[in-house]
């Protein structure tokens, strides 16, 4: 069998409300199509404080404040319950607040891009310092400060964008291009915050494996943000500019993209690489989506509720040679959703987690834990999309019961014992099963959980290209001792096998038993 | 109903008249009963191609029964016998049904 470990694990989330109600898509076409509506006049009023967003039991389970047995423990509605003695950090990460985050796009930027002004910059540079992974190198990157003036006459007249915190502005993003749209300033932002969050989950996932920044050999990103020019619409490299920031000075790196399968297909590809000796280790990441802040935000106001979507998403996976110590990825139990499958809700939940399964001969009931489309149903149920874990759980015992695996009787117990609540925000790549990985690794660690599946799925219609689904998932299991490729050192192509004692010991015996067979 | 699907169910109705039925696959009522409204009596949102344009189309649910007896039986276990176990068929189909006893015209 072959295996990759996972070494650790980060979930961030950046508090960034008013980046949401500037920038968020919703808010913003709206702003841009009918100007300051009564939609925008209202929406500030439903937007949760730092200390709020601290509090919702959905955000401490994503950091790990909460264990999720506390969390699925925890009083509903969360909105009207929030955690009393909520942290910023969690045994995975934090929530960093908005105005450090604004902070950490200044150090980020390396094209001059981001302007601060200068009180306000002096301040996050303060902040920032006392966060525990960050360090001096990284906080003295913080440049670009400039005063007011200056600021506003880059938005007024050269088609900067306005960076705003307690309601001022203090900062802006340069635009980058008179024509070319890849470039403006908007673009720039949304690829610098996506990079910051990235950043910041790299930070956490160094220090909670207790790896150093050159011990990181390859990095792959997989958001869904598009880096590039006109001529390269969507080029990047987001995965080795977030390297160079966290000091990953020996890792190279690519991205991956594939809307909310992204994560999922980059890590069976970064395990595959370290599974096959290619790379010592592989950091999978991402950072969040500016325009999908307050993306239901409409019908949260229309229905007098808090706007929960104020929290961009981040996470990072560390993968390594498989040596007995750590939870695995299963590289030989992968579910794919092949072109020719269909895009029925029935052919995907097929292709992704009956086929797997029945390959390796295992059935439904010995997966602890199905993760899939993680969303906060507090989120989305207001909007009309429902509970989606909820909903894709339900498919899962359904289509257990088709394939005889389960009663019709019994679903309602399957769905209460092998699904996940929701806990990650509608970030689209973001909620598509990673954020389980912490806890499943936690849960296997600890021997009270044996197997659990990831899975991603993609709206690929989103981008015109095509109306496929799409879909991948894996398995993470307790190490059955370590792999080929960790006995070897993580070999390199080339070189040889590791053989073991024992090998010897019969090869011996072969070799005599031969020559007294040729004697006698 | 997202604005291109309106356009193009706008472009169907008239190319082929009364000839058009809308079948719907929608998984929640409400949703169900504003894309019902939106292709028979007009998009009750004001924000597409179909605001203002009762086009009266039939529309019904996948699930309603008139749509499942014209349907393969091998292909409706194959593709959507799942989802029926998940789903609450007839809630959803008398959803649909609801607005188009009200406004659709040429119902089967």
């Amino acid at each position: 069998m072959s295996s990759v470990g996972i070494k650790g694990y980060s979930y961030c989330l950046n508090h960034t409300p008013e980046l949401g109600l500037h920038y968020g898509s919703t808010p913003f076409v709206e702003r841009e199509a009918k100007g300051e509506s009564d939609f925008l006049k209202s929406l500030p009023r439903y937007i949760q404080t730092y200390e709020q967003a601290a509090g919702y039991a959905p955000n401490q389970a994503y950091i790990g404040g909460i264990d999720y047995e506390a969390f699925e423990g925890a009083k509903t509605p969360w909105i009207e319950n929030y955690l009393t003695n909520a942290q910023r950090y969690g045994r995975y990460g934090e929530i960093m607040p908005e105005d450090e985050f604004l902070g950490l796009m200044a150090i980020c930027d390396v094209f001059d891009l981001i302007w601060l002004e200068k009180s306000f910059a002096d301040e996050v540079k303060t902040k920032l310092s006392k966060d525990p992974v960050m360090n001096e190198s990284i906080v003295a990157r913080l440049k670009g400060v400039h005063e007011l003036a200056e600021i506003e006459t880059e938005v007024k007249d050269k088609k900067g964008r306005p960076l705003y915190y307690g309601g001022k502005i203090v900062g802006c993003v340069r635009n980058g291009h008179e024509i070319d749209d890849c470039l403006f300033a908007y673009v720039l932002m949304e690829n610098l915050a996506c990079k910051a969050g990235g950043v910041l989950a790299l930070l956490h996932l160094l220090k909670n494996s207790g790896t150093k920044p050159e011990e990181i050999d390859f990095v792959i990103e997989c958001s869904e943000e598009g880096a590039g020019d006109m001529n390269q619409r969507a080029g990047g490299n987001f995965a080795k500019a977030v390297a160079e920031i966290a000091g990953c000075v020996n890792a190279s790196g690519c991205d991956i993209r594939g809307f909310c399968a992204g994560p999922v297909n980059a890590l069976i590809s970064g395990a595959s690489q370290v599974a096959a000796g290619a790379r010592k280790n592989c950091v999978v990441l991402a950072g969040g989506a500016v325009p999908k802040l307050y993306m239901n935000s409409r019908d949260h106001v229309k229905k007098g509720l808090p706007a929960l979507e104020d929290c961009l998403g981040n996470f990072a996976v560390l993968l390594v040679p498989d040596d007995g110590t750590n939870p695995v990825i299963r590289l030989d139990a992968l579910g794919k959703h092949s072109v020719g499958a269909g895009a029925a809700p029935q052919a995907v939940a097929s292709a992704l987690i009956y086929e797997p399964l029945s390959a390796q001969n295992l059935s439904f009931g010995d997966v602890d834990k199905y993760a899939a489309e993680l969303q906060i149903p507090e989120i989305t149920l207001p909007a009309g999309a429902g509970d989606v874990p909820h909903a894709n759980i339900k498919m899962t015992a359904a289509l257990a019961v088709m394939k005889k695996a389960l009663e019709k009787s019994e679903m309602d117990g399957f769905i209460k014992k092998h699904g996940v609540i929701g806990f990650a925000h509608t970030q689209g790549h973001i909620p598509s099963g990673v954020p389980f990985i912490g806890v499943a690794c936690d849960h296997i660690k600890a021997g009270t959980m044996k197997r659990v599946m990831i899975i991603g799925k993609g709206s690929l219609f989103l981008a015109r290209l095509t109306n496929l689904a799409d879909g991948a998932s894996f398995l993470i299991e307790p190490s059955g001792g370590a792999s080929d490729a960790s006995k070897a050192g993580a070999s390199r192509p080339g070189t040889p096998a590791a053989v073991s004692k024992e090998d010897v010991k019969s090869m011996i015996l072969e070799a005599l038993s031969e020559i007294v067979g040729k004697l006698s | 109903m997202d604005l291109q699907n309106q356009q193009r169910i706008k472009d169907a109705a008239e190319k082929f008249g009364s000839d058009c039925i809308v079948i719907l696959g929608s998984s929640d009522a409400e949703g169900a009963e504003i894309y019902a409204e939106t292709v028979s009596n007009g998009d009750p949102t004001y924000a597409g191609p179909l605001a203002g344009v009762p086009l009266g189309l039939p529309v019904y649910h996948v699930f309603d029964q008139t749509i499942r007896d014209e349907c393969d039986p091998a292909a409706w276990e194959e593709q959507i016998s799942m989802m029926e176990m998940v789903l609450d068929p007839e809630a959803l189909a008398a959803a649909v049904k609801g607005i188009r006893d009200q406004f659709s015209k040429n119902v089967l």
